[in-house]
């Protein structure tokens, strides 16, 4: 058992086992409580709701990773699904066709990318603190699109997107794949790459990581690029999934994401943290959800039954740290 | 608690048969300290050897093992919290000195009457009052207006002990206090000690700077790996002998300078000037050669040492590595040249403390450890990490531990292997042993010497004027921006340089 567990400790960490053992709790306590919950029906819905919390949260990852934030992830994904909506509207609304549908969402990753790189050279060049430089973002996109809306709905797509929001291949739902896929590229970039590397450190002590030769400026910049662009995928599945854009649509899932990363055991100081035990993060809070809301519970009481549980974590965390467990 | 009607030759302090055990390991074994009043003594002895868990136990943060014997000012207590060591007028001035850098100098003065008890108003009369009385009793005068992050650290320390005054402190311990000031400031700080002393406050020093440890105590008690190794008269007691009690070992310091002017040169500065910096510096660094480049803080040196790494760039003049000419952008060209810098401040410049030892070593070579994916490569990643710490000797837990849980020795190794990683041809040491212990330095200025037997230029920068007399090959010295002199080191002895340095 010992030696088991010291093999799965340096393998995964003891925070990817605390939380896999918590997934597990959950997932036994809701399957006892309700007979709905352990079902196809069931499963299907959560990997389906997922994704879109999912990506978002992975675009909120580096630039805490970095010391730094991103509050304007759900306009940024807003905005890059109205570019989308605007391309397929330009090409035939319900008529348009798979091509219209690829110019669209490289247009809309583009938009992605531009926003979050306008904030990432005003962080990294001018000095300004992310919180302030991506709350001005996010006003100016929430109002921008506004704007153009006119605050309402933009619907009218080809019916082939539902292949996308609502399909399945090799039976695993299309936006779930999206999301593992976005998951292990993000797994990649921060273990394997330089640019990852990179964020850790400087996130940790940018002064010393410039010292060490590290370009901290252009590292900052493509941070927040980076993080735009994975926010504009998700503001492409959601305009798959809901079959149309409004600007707004998502707002509840900002102070989420953080609660995901923190849940996750990144550290809000900045310099550690990693992808896969904030993807499991994101599996129990989505169980949470689910169970909860099967069990007869209202939407609300599931909300604060998550922030509950962010506090209930953070206590245990602390218990750990003071009482190191001796297997 | 009364401390009246006691005669004046009853010591300060008077402990005995202090021990303190730490998880089975023995912090403190049977150790005695005394302290008189009014004297100031010095607390020698490297890291880990005990000396802050005797200032724990004396603070009352701590309680030593069953047996102990202490005498507060002759009242024999059998415990003390820290409440009531503080009421006996013991305050201890930490490196980090605690204080409050948003408030004034005056309300950092005044705190410990300002907190705690009931919320009432602030009378900041009051408070300056204090504060102005704090500082004319050590006989200097600051802005009490001025916020604390204003001001340089050596009159944070004038500050922290004001508060300590405020307090009426009868004893006041402080910690590395002299660790980040200039000579002059350190003599100021001197002549303050003095003053304490003269008033009947007992200073107790703990330094790792041990010529001003024998300037200023009178007594200094030496411990080693938790055991007392003796109390001492600073009558009479040199640098070597101090040096010896404190690590066991016996050090042989000669002056190992060579020739190196037949060997081809690798730096080459002429007429480089950067306005308010430094003004027409020339000099020369050849293949194998550890110049050292010695003044006082403020005298350009580090500002030199940042130009050189491309950090800043000279309003003049050319620097030249391997008869080419650099024209650096950033530290990223300095370092693509071939130019490595080893910041004098460790802590926040030259490692990333949270983060892993592995890490810290391969951050100047992330491309050379990339493979042809442009992906880092886990195994040349492990070589190039384990190649650092087996040439050069790092002890350490895992390469996956924090780099801050290592010594202070350790991490300067880790910064080395940093740069060695880079294959640098020119190093740049900004006070390589800051922080260092005694022990320990001797291992890094043999490394530095092995390194330039490889045929490293080394450009060795300190205010520690024996540091450059007996591990370089030639000094030169810099003041007011200039280097005016240039020393071979066989040719003076080191009161000669030291009194040619802070004269």
């Amino acid at each position: 058992m010992s030696a088991l567990y010291t093999r799965l400790d340096r393998a995964l960490g003891a925070e990817v086992i605390g939380l896999i053992g918590f997934l597990l709790l959950v997932l036994v306590g809701f399957s006892l409580a309700t007979p709905q919950f352990f079902t196809v029906a069931n499963f299907d819905s959560m990997a389906f709701q997922l994704p879109e919390l999912g990506i978002l949260t992975l675009a909120m990852l580096m630039p805490i990773i970095s010391g730094g934030f991103n509050l304007a992830i759900v306009y940024i994904a807003n905005l890059a699904g109205l570019t989308l909506a605007w391309t397929l509207i330009q090409f035939g609304g319900t008529e348009a066709g798979a091509g219209a549908f690829l110019l669209g969402s490289v247009l809309a990753i583009g938009v992605g990318a531009l926003a979050g790189a306008m904030m990432g050279l005003v962080i990294a060049y001018i000095g300004a603190h992310p919180i302030l430089v991506s709350l001005s973002m996010m006003i100016f996109l929430r109002g921008l699109g506004e704007f153009l809306t006119r605050g309402g709905d933009i619907s009218g797509f080809p019916p082939f997107l539902s292949s996308i929001g609502h399909g399945y291949i090799l039976g695993i739902p299309v936006p779930l794949i999206i999301f593992l896929a976005v998951a292990l590229l993000w797994h990649v970039l921060l273990t394997r790459t330089r640019h990852g590397f990179s964020v850790y450190m400087a996130g940790s002590n940018i002064r010393a990581a410039e010292y060490s030769g590290i370009h901290t400026r252009r590292n900052l910049t493509l941070i927040y690029t980076l993080s735009g662009a994975l926010c504009a995928v998700a503001g492409i599945v959601m305009l798959t999934r809901f079959n149309s854009v409004r600007v707004g649509h998502g707002e509840a899932l900002l102070l989420v994401t953080v609660l995901a990363c923190f849940l996750g055991g990144v550290d809000p100081m900045g310099g550690f943290g990693r992808v896969v035990p904030v993807v499991l993060a994101l599996i129990i809070l989505q169980v949470l959800s689910s169970g909860l809301n099967l069990l007869g519970a209202n939407q609300h009481l599931s909300t604060a039954v998550w922030g509950l549980f962010l506090v209930g974590v953070m206590i245990l965390r602390w218990v750990a740290a003071r009482f190191p467990m001796r297997l | 608690m009364s401390t009246a009607a006691q005669p004046e030759t009853v010591p300060a302090l008077r402990l005995a048969h202090i021990s303190k055990i730490f998880g089975g390991v023995k912090a403190l074994n049977d150790v005695s300290f005394e302290l008189g009043r009014g004297e100031v003594h010095c607390l020698a002895g490297e890291n880990g050897c005990g000396k802050s868990t005797l200032i724990k136990i004396i603070t009352g943060v701590y309680t030593p093992e069953p047996g102990a014997e202490m005498d507060y000012f002759g009242q024999r207590l059998t415990s003390v919290t820290p409440n009531q060591a503080r009421a006996l007028g013991i305050a201890v001035i930490w490196q980090d000195l605690a204080l409050f850098s948003e408030m004034t100098v005056a309300e950092n003065i005044a705190f410990d009457t300002l907190a705690g008890g009931r919320p009432r108003l602030v009378n900041y009369q009051k408070i300056h009052t204090m504060a102005r009385a704090a500082l004319a009793r050590l006989g200097v005068t600051l802005d009490l207006d001025a916020r604390l992050n204003t001001l340089p650290i050596s009159q944070r320390q004038i500050v922290a002990i004001a508060r300590a005054l405020v307090s009426e402190a009868r004893i006041i311990f402080m910690d590395e206090p002299t660790a980040s000031l200039t000579q002059a400031e350190t003599d100021r700080l001197l002549d303050v000690v003095r003053t304490l002393s003269a008033a009947g406050v007992a200073v107790v020093f703990v330094s790792h700077r041990l010529a001003e440890v024998l300037e200023i105590a009178s007594r200094v008690t030496v411990l080693r790996d938790g055991k007392l190794v003796g109390v001492y008269d600073t009558e009479g007691m040199t640098q070597s002998r101090l040096t010896e009690l404190m690590t066991g070992k016996t050090f042989d310091k000669v002056v190992s300078a060579q020739d190196r002017s037949a060997d081809p040169p690798v730096l080459e500065v002429s007429h480089l000037s950067r306005a308010g910096d430094y003004h027409d510096i020339n000099l020369v660094i050849r293949a194998g050669e550890v110049v050292g480049l010695t003044g006082l803080i403020g005298a350009g040196r580090t500002e030199l040492g940042h130009t050189l790494f491309g950090m800043t760039r000279p309003d003049s003049g050319t620097i030249k590595l391997n008869g080419q000419p650099l024209a650096l952008r950033s530290n990223r060209d300095a370092i693509a040249a071939g130019i490595g810098y080893v910041s004098e401040d460790r802590l926040a410049l030259g490692l990333i403390q949270p983060q892993s030892i592995a890490d810290n070593m391969v951050m100047a070579v992330l491309a050379r450890i990339s493979g042809s994916d442009g992906l880092i490569s886990t195994r040349m990643k492990t070589d190039t990490v384990n190649h650092g710490i087996s040439s050069l000797a790092i002890k350490l837990g895992q390469p996956a531990d924090a780099v801050s849980t290592l010594s202070g020795g350790n991490q300067q190794r880790v910064v080395l292997a940093k740069w060695l990683a880079t294959q640098p041809r020119l190093l740049i040491l900004d006070s390589p042993t800051v922080g260092v212990d005694v022990g320990a330095r001797d291992g890094i200025y043999k490394i530095v010497r092995r390194l330039a037997g490889q045929g490293l230029a080394i450009l060795m920068i300190s205010d520690e004027v024996s540091e450059v007399y007996f591990n370089t090959d030639r000094i030169l010295r810099m003041a007011g921006g200039r280097i005016v002199a240039e020393i071979d080191p066989r040719r003076i002895s080191l009161e000669q340089l030291e009194e040619a340095v802070y004269a």
